[in-house]
């Protein structure tokens, strides 16, 4: 048989793709609930340490149970509207007109004190990179950070999913008196006692670049929900120190 | 067939593993596969991880072009070398996401690289398509060894020199350098860096042998 003629040529072509295809398609079809579980159990985990509390991947499901007490999304003026909040996927909304854009948050109750995770996701140098950032009831106290990376370069901008890189963003805050100030990864190190900035990565600096731009961002959506929290806090402070005040009253009354 | 059966270690199947390695390594001779070279040896365990899985597609993709190799006509040869190695690739890669998720993550995008590797390319190419299936299958292995020595090495120097440390371990803190003044070379993770320690390989390799040198 003449393997040169036309006729040849195109009929193995013909072959060879669909066979391909056949067996590419059957292993992405047969693995994909395998590969949707691990997914989902990272980002379970993700969200997890950003608490502090580190879980393999199988206990990852049953941690979250017990750690996340509350889920909800908001709208961009930051009402709770319908929607299961781990199932939103921000690669799909934030091509979504602002607006239009469901905003996941997840409560957790540590100490009896409340916090609040946010999703983040943003761009890095070669692809998208994500992340969850838990704060404090001030709304502005950062309490954990976790970031990950769909491609970057590893010991480059990859660093970003590496805990030194994470750490220090641990205590920093968001907002300088009423007004939000995010948090910048400074190329070449930020200053000690900046309260809004952490060190960038030497080689890394257009992801570092990507996780400053995505914070802002994602802060700036969930700007109304601080807001209103915000003076919820300052209420109950009020009441309390009303509270405190009267209770003084009554003691030296007493006394 | 051919009548003789040849030993399957014979001198000559030897040398198909042990040339690559030196006298015709693919990066410092042939200067193939520079890119990924550059891109993946910042640190120690990345190249480890694309060193054995340039192993792994580079052996099966000469293997799998030998069998076909009489069925595969010439012109359209090059897409096919491509298919079959970007089919393997894809194949690999979602099994590992499936039941090794975390090899998965560190392969990440390696992936892509191991496609455009032109290595693996060239091995299809010049030696499967005209070799049988074990020759190949040794070419394959001495080949992906030549290419990974290589990017082990470079990579040692680019993670020791550059961040102070040996597969994530703090070497340089740990022998207290830092206190008597010592600074790592932040220009050692700059991709440049790269290249100029394949260089040095390729200067030292080419004192020891003479016959490399062009003329």
């Amino acid at each position: 048989m003449d393997i040169n003629k036309n006729s040849y040529t195109f009929g193995f072509a013909t072959v060879m793709v669909v066979l391909v295809a056949t067996l590419l398609s059957t292993a992405a079809i047969s693995l994909k609930p395998l590969q949707d579980k691990n997914i989902e159990s990272e980002k379970k985990q993700n969200i997890l340490s950003t608490l502090g509390i580190e879980v393999s991947r199988e206990d990852a499901a049953a941690a979250f149970e017990k750690n996340i007490v509350n889920t909800y999304v908001l709208n961009n003026i930051g009402e709770e509207v319908e929607g299961d909040a781990f199932m939103v996927d921000l690669g799909v909304e934030l091509k979504k007109s602002a607006d239009q854009q469901l905003l996941p948050v997840f409560e957790s109750k540590q100490n009896g004190e409340k916090i609040y995770i946010i999703p983040m996701r943003g761009k890095g140098l070669w692809g998208p990179i994500w992340g969850f950032v838990a704060l404090n009831d001030d709304m502005s106290t950062i309490s954990g950070a976790v970031f990950d990376h769909k491609s970057e370069t590893p010991g480059l901008g990859a660093e970003i999913s590496l805990g030194w890189f994470q750490e220090p963003f641990i205590g920093k805050t968001i907002f300088e008196g009423t007004e939000l100030v995010s948090i910048k990864v400074v190329k070449g190190g930020a200053k000690e006692d900046d309260m809004h900035a952490v060190d960038g990565i030497s080689g890394g600096t257009i992801t570092a670049d990507g996780v400053t731009d995505m914070l802002a961002e994602r802060f700036g959506k969930y700007l109304p929900f601080f807001k209103k929290k915000m003076s919820e806090t300052i209420e109950l402070s009020n009441v309390s120190t009303l509270v405190d005040s009267t209770m003084a009253f009554n003691l030296n009354t007493i006394q | 067939m051919s009548n003789k059966k040849e030993a399957l270690f014979s001198k000559k199947n030897r040398k198909l593993i042990t040339d690559p390695l030196n006298d015709n390594n693919p990066v410092t001779t042939q200067v193939l596969g520079i890119c990924s070279a550059l891109a993946i040896t910042v640190q120690l365990k990345p190249a480890i991880v694309m060193a054995i899985s340039v192993l792994v597609v580079m052996a099966v993709a000469n293997v799998v072009v030998s069998i076909m190799r009489n069925l595969i006509p010439s012109r359209i040869r090059i897409i096919v070398q491509l298919v079959v190695i970007a089919a393997l690739v894809i194949l690999v890669d979602q099994v590992l996401k499936a039941f090794v998720y975390d090899v998965s993550k560190e392969l990440s995008v390696f992936v892509g690289l191991i496609i455009t590797n032109c290595i693996i390319m060239g091995r299809l190419e010049a030696f499967a398509l005209g070799n049988g299936v074990w020759k190949s299958f040794l070419d394959g292995l001495g080949n992906a060894f030549g290419y990974g020595w290589i990017l082990i090495v470079v990579a040692f120097f680019r993670e020791l020199l550059g961040a102070g440390t040996l597969y994530g371990y703090p070497v340089i803190e740990k022998l207290g350098l830092y206190e008597i003044g010592y600074e790592n070379n932040g220009m050692m993770i700059l991709p440049p860096m790269a290249l100029v320690t394949v260089g040095i390989i390729i200067w030292i390799q080419r004192m020891k042998n003479r016959d490399l040198i062009e003329s």
